[in-house]
């Protein structure tokens, strides 16, 4: 076993894949010489240089355009989105073309495209450069939705990505890139549609994506000083979901809440509401909580960003809800 | 069932023979789309659709200029250029009238028509939105140093997205093997040009980009096929990509039913006289009456029987829409 970063993880899955494959390269704004907003791709122009790690214009329509036109000629493209917030800019390319072409070519074409974007609030981005978006995608047939939360996950869903036959939408968070975890010295790819218990409780359910998966963990070990034993679940890709993982887990636990950074509303909780009701609605103790952000666009100044986000507190709050109703 | 026959490209200048098979083509695309007219007043065909009468040599002197290994994007407006790059009209009126023998197994319809096979990767219903992806293409030929050049076709409409400035600069940045040809018939759908473009010469926003531009009448074949040979060579060769600035003419409405409130009858009248590009051809190749007449119903047989294979394909199974959604 060795130790990564989750950043350190994304270089690692990216750097594996292009030496073993000339049909990978990624492009993105500032991903060559300054190695990425994020520092992702540091050092990777030094080994492939400049034909396989694309700088291109704040362009984003084009980009991912330009990534499906490439997939679909069976290369594998990784197109960095610098910020989520800006994925709103190639929508067009991403709802419209990618995630029909298969469909309406009969089955003729394939899209094998990775779009990788990160973001998140907690260093007072604003409302620009903080959203989360990740529900937007989900309800669009042809697309996959993968949100990993530690290095190991990261490194396996991105190799997993970029040999997926289909478009996906790989979401990064800020906050995730420091942190480190243990990896496998040989790279193990993790199949979409397998989520990873990564506490075992017996009480309630915390089903979390993304930053609110560390902060369920904190939760639960605070729970447990007050008695409850909570089990967190990350579900890592959103689409395909996978839905006997979380229904194992309530039928045994009885209780459900669902964690994001997103706002509440219209978010990832909602369609794991609906799938936990739908599939464990007698085994259920308590209505399921749903823990995500204020609905409003991200302020500014450290105190409103920090109260308008969730965080460990309001996952143990809602797990403590949950407990009343019993 | 009848063939169309389809020759190798031809080197230099066009002969006689070659331009008398660029007619018999331009007739079939018209026979075709006249048809798809008729068929769809009938009520026959689901949906809604688009032709591109009067547009005919655009389609045909582009797609004669390109190898076989070379692909188009079409708009729309998408049934001519999918006969041009080779498509069967069997394979298109299927595909109109829903069934699986369709070019796209009845997934897509007039604006998704797709044929892999002849380097057709799609129609486009979103103006503009093949745009990138023709950019994309030429950019995995370059990787791949293959000697093959992505086409794609639009409107004066599309000009005005953000997606064709986008898509033309990344290609010239690039150098991408492509060749941006644009359709210029004065019209996005029913606004004229004066009110949709502050210029009327668009190949002054290609070479904004620092693209070479080509100026061809689309309403003669013979220098759509050279411009287009020319372009091909300057893509092909490393120079970048070309942006043929095309004039042409839409004899009809924007879709089939269209009333075109927006021009005056006598206009529609006055362009089917000047500006027809098959009785330009006809009279350059000074077809006898019976030459023609020839021809006329060489190609109304093949559209003819399209119409009967299309009629007896088989319907796909309605739980089938689920078939496609993932690789």
């Amino acid at each position: 076993m060795a130790e990564l970063t989750y950043r350190e993880a994304v270089r690692d899955a990216l750097s594996r894949a292009m030496r073993a494959d000339e049909d990978v390269f990624i492009m993105g704004e500032d991903i060559a010489e300054m190695g990425g907003s994020m520092g992702v791709t540091q050092g990777m122009l030094d080994e492939f240089g400049p034909e396989r790690v694309r700088n291109t214009p704040i362009s984003e329509i084009a980009i991912v355009g330009t990534g499906i036109g490439a997939a679909m000629q069976g290369m594998r493209p990784v197109v960095e989105i610098m910020y989520q917030d800006f994925l709103t800019l190639s929508m067009e390319q991403l709802v419209n073309q990618a995630a029909k072409h298969r469909t309406m070519s009969g089955g003729q074409l394939k899209v094998p495209l990775t779009i990788r974007t990160q973001g998140g609030a907690g260093w007072s981005p604003g409302a620009q450069h903080a959203q989360q978006l990740e529900a937007w995608f989900v309800h669009v047939p042809g697309l996959k939705v993968a949100y990993p939360s530690t290095p190991e996950d990261v490194r396996g869903l991105l190799w997993s990505s970029i040999y997926d036959d289909n478009p996906v939408i790989f979401f990064e968070h800020r906050l995730l890139y420091p942190l480190k975890g243990e990896v496998p010295d040989e790279l193990q790819p993790i199949p979409f549609g397998q989520a990873r218990v990564m506490r075992e409780g017996s009480d309630v359910t915390v089903i979390a994506i993304g930053r609110m998966v560390p902060e369920a963990l904190q939760a639960a070990e605070q729970a447990k000083e007050e008695g409850i034993s909570v089990e967190v679940i990350d579900p890592r890709t959103l689409l395909p979901l996978d839905e006997q993982t979380i229904l194992d887990s309530v039928r045994k636990t009885t209780r459900c809440v669902t964690a994001h950074e997103a706002v509440t509303r219209g978010g990832f909780g909602a369609e794991l509401a609906a799938v936990v009701q739908a599939g464990a609605f007698d085994y259920l103790d308590a209505p399921i909580e749903r823990v995500g952000a204020k609905f409003a666009p991200l302020a500014f100044a450290p105190a409103m960003e920090q109260w308008a986000v969730p965080h460990a507190a309001d996952v143990l709050e809602a797990v403590k809800r949950t407990m009343a109703r019993a | 069932m009848a063939k169309v026959e389809r020759k190798p490209r031809a080197e230099g200048g066009l002969s006689e023979d070659e331009l008398r098979d660029l007619f018999r083509e331009m007739l079939l695309i018209r026979r075709f789309e006249e048809k798809v007219e008729e068929r769809f007043r009938a009520g026959e065909l689901p949906g809604f659709l688009h032709v591109a009468i009067g547009q005919e040599a655009v389609a045909t002197g582009v797609c004669a200029a390109l190898e076989r290994d070379d692909t188009i994007m079409s708009t729309h407006r998408a049934h001519g250029h999918a006969l041009a790059k080779g498509t069967h009209p069997n394979a298109i009126m299927a595909e109109l009238y829903g069934k699986l023998e369709g070019c796209s197994h009845g997934y897509g319809g007039s604006m998704h028509l797709y044929d892999l096979e002849h380097g057709m990767l799609g129609a486009n219903a979103v103006v503009g939105g093949g745009l990138p992806q023709v950019t994309g293409t030429a950019l995995a030929y370059r990787f791949r140093k293959q000697e093959r050049v992505a086409v794609a076709f639009f409107g004066d409409g599309a000009t005005n997205t953000g997606t064709f400035h986008e898509s033309l600069n990344l290609a010239q940045l690039w150098k991408v093997p492509a060749l941006f040809v644009l359709e210029m018939n004065g019209w996005a759908e029913s606004t004229p040009l004066r009110q949709h473009a502050p210029i009327e010469d668009f190949s002054r926003r290609a070479v904004a980009f620092g693209m070479r531009s080509i100026d061809v009448d689309g309403q003669n074949v013979e220098a759509v096929y050279e411009a287009t040979r020319e372009a091909r060579e300057h893509a092909v060769g490393g120079e970048g990509p070309v942006f043929l600035n095309v004039r042409t003419y839409r004899l009809v409405g924007h879709y089939i039913g269209d009333p075109q409130v927006y021009r005056e009858k006598s206009e529609i009248e006055e362009l089917r006289e000047t500006k027809d590009p098959i009785e330009l051809l006809r009279a350059r190749l000074e077809l006898s009456e019976e030459d023609f007449e020839q021809l006329d119903t060489e190609v109304t047989t093949i559209v003819d029987e399209s119409v009967e294979f299309a009629k007896a394909g088989t319907d796909p199974k309605p739980e089938d829409a689920l078939k496609y959604v993932y690789a």
